[in-house]
């Protein structure tokens, strides 16, 4: 009984964190390309939320069917905001560029506020409810579903990023901007690009969480430290390190807070975010 | 090496350092103006926003020392602040000891944690010290809303009286007072880090972290120093709350945005000037304030809107805060002032 509460326990950890890698792919993917760290990085996830909130209580889509349009919606959000705001402060001292992403965080939260009220929402019916057993666990469909969303929506900017010109031209501006530029890459259109592929991935997570998340404006704090610790344990800028963290990151919160009791979930991430920074600032797959 | 020695006290070169006679006669009315405050203004919330500006300020200058002078970006300064509060209010009513002993103690505490986080974290530059701050900040909080001595989520109480001997008041007076003389006493501290080897050192080590070191600068013991007088009188600032409000919980004094405020206030008036943090203080509890007064609670959002756009538009546009964008002002207009009697052939 107990073996088979941890598998159960293992695989909605492995679920979870399939989720995570995704937010942190976004995040990583910036941080990448133009050495921002975007703290309002949540926010894009929440907004997510929300489109597939509207969408479904207004034309009664569903949400899963909606992923792409909150995927192109939140690409435009992020290029905008990189457009309007980030590009100002490229060459600003980090404490501008901390401060102004700490500000759109705030600014982002207080819009939902005052548009959707701090209420908790919930997509009510999704085409993906219920539970299904694979041989004996039970596992929430809408789980399973964004697991397995979020892997192909991974593997999709995999390959986008390794087989594409466009994707190898994001590269060559994360690996040396001046070069890159030599190159007759346009720099601007790389970083717009990467905060907008950012914010989508973050949107697409966030529509694949809300059949079975609550929605509300600051849900992005739950998700904006976890993928910090995700992003900096797979080593920043790195994509595939991004995915194997967040499923570790998933199991190791799971687990936790199934032995130690759920109000440690969050403290149990964190030490290990310490741990990280203190024995291997480089993440598992990062360069020194 | 020499140079950082040679440098004159009463110099203009690092900015408020130098005060000519009308600036200091300036300030000793402004001085006076302050002490006096409470005789011609009796109405409690005028006085209580001007003790939240001097609380405000406090914040912000004890984080100037780590942030601004020594350029260490913490974001996790309310660890410190919560641990004051919890320590000072936890030792007064459980175990009974004096709040004049109580609070120095748990500005140690926190001083002495701020070294534990300091020697494992200094290591990290960057982004990566903030978001290690944050993390921290984050598990204290966690620990506290789980600990059942410490009143868990629920919080604890402070006695409702208790005068001068407990520093618990019912008029509003004595903790402004009590507010000013911290205020005081931590800009008299700022003040003379700014004038010590310490200051000349903090600033080598924000702004040439390496050609300081080769010059023999140990850089983490400074900044261990710098760290743990921010911390500790970052601590004394929550005790304080937690004297005026009667009540703390995690959510009051943990809270990640206080966090971000004192620094804010700093980035505000003039990261690493003596008068920015107070300026800064001034007008941002003034914004706060007005937006909730005029737009309603936080929980409609405006406010937070306006705050937060303030936020990128100062971070955006005007790094170097409102001291900043004042003495660009000033030099501009000497610069002009130069040009013109160079042309008169002066």
């Amino acid at each position: 009984m107990t073996s088979e509460i941890i598998i159960q326990t293992l695989a909605s950890g492995l679920l979870i964190g399939l989720i995570y890698a995704l937010i942190a792919i976004g995040l990583t993917l910036i941080f990448g390309v133009m050495d921002i760290v975007n703290f309002s990085h949540g926010e894009f996830l929440m907004l997510g939320m929300y489109c597939s909130f509207w969408l479904y209580a207004i034309y009664h889509l569903d949400p899963l069917y909606t992923l792409p349009l909150t995927a192109i919606l939140l690409f435009g959000v992020g290029a905008i905001v990189y457009r309007v705001v980030i590009k100002k402060i490229i060459d600003a001292p980090m404490l501008s560029q901390i401060f102004t992403t700490f500000g759109l965080m705030i600014l982002f939260r207080g819009l939902a506020q005052f548009l959707w009220k701090p209420d908790f929402r919930t997509v009510g019916n999704s085409v993906v409810s219920g539970t299904v057993s694979l041989s004996g666990i039970q596992i929430g469909l809408p789980q399973l579903t964004a697991g397995v969303g979020a892997i192909l929506v991974t593997l999709g900017i995999y390959l986008f990023l390794t087989k594409t010109r466009t994707g190898a031209a994001l590269e060559a501006t994360a690996a040396d901007k001046e070069a890159a530029r030599l190159m007759g890459i346009d720099s601007q259109r790389m970083f717009t690009l990467a905060w907008g592929v950012g914010a989508a991935c973050a949107g697409v997570a966030g529509g694949l969480l809300s059949t079975f998340f609550p929605i509300f404006p600051e849900i992005g704090a739950n998700f904006i430290l976890t993928a910090f610790v995700v992003v900096n344990l797979g080593g920043f800028g790195s994509v595939v390190g991004a995915l194997i963290a967040g499923i570790l990151v998933g199991v190791i919160e799971v687990m936790g807070g199934f032995f130690l009791g759920p109000q440690y979930k969050m403290g149990i991430v964190l030490c290990l975010f310490l741990a990280v920074l203190m024995f291997r600032p480089q993440g598992l797959m990062g360069k020194v | 090496m020499n140079q950082l020695n040679q440098q004159p006290v009463f110099s203009t070169a690092y900015g408020s350092a130098g005060y000519k006679w009308p600036t200091r006669l300036a300030l000793l009315f402004l001085l006076g103006v302050v002490i006096f405050f409470p005789f011609f203004e009796k109405s409690p919330s005028h006085q209580n926003f001007v003790i939240l500006v001097l609380m405000a300020a406090q914040l912000g200058v004890a984080w100037n020392i780590i942030g601004g002078y020594a350029g260490q970006i913490s974001l996790g300064q309310v660890a410190f602040y919560g641990l004051g509060a919890y320590t000072s209010t936890l030792l007064f009513t459980k175990l009974g000891i004096n709040p004049w002993v109580s609070i120095p103690l748990g500005g140690l505490l926190a001083a002495s944690i701020s070294l534990a986080v300091g020697w494992s974290c200094f290591r990290l530059k960057g982004h990566y010290f903030a978001m290690a701050t944050i993390a921290v900040a984050e598990i204290i909080q966690i620990v506290f809303t789980n600990w059942e001595f410490a009143g868990a989520a629920v919080g604890l109480n402070l006695p409702m009286e208790g005068g001068w001997k407990f520093l618990i008041f019912a008029e509003k007076e004595p903790y402004y007072y009590l507010a000013l003389g911290l205020l005081l006493l931590t800009l008299a501290v700022n003040y003379a880090i700014e004038k010590s080897y310490l200051g000349y050192y903090l600033r080598a080590i924000k702004d040439e972290p390496d050609a300081a070191q080769s010059l023999g600068v140990n850089l983490s013991l400074y900044k261990q120093i710098a760290f743990a007088i921010s911390s500790f009188f970052t601590a004394l600032g929550g005790s304080l709350y937690a004297h005026k409000e009667l009540y703390i919980d995690p959510a009051s004094v943990l809270h990640t945005g206080l966090s971000i405020k004192m620094a804010l206030v700093s980035i505000l008036g003039g990261v690493g000037t003596l008068s920015g943090p107070v300026i800064g203080a001034a007008v941002l509890t003034l914004i706060e304030e007005g937006t909730r007064m005029l737009f309603g609670g936080s929980g409609k959002g405006t406010d937070l809107v306006i705050y937060a756009a303030l936020i990128v538009v100062v971070a955006v546009y005007y790094p170097s805060g409102v001291v900043g964008w004042v003495r660009r002002f000033l030099s501009r207009r000497t610069a002009i002032r130069q040009t013109r009697l160079e042309g008169r052939g002066i």
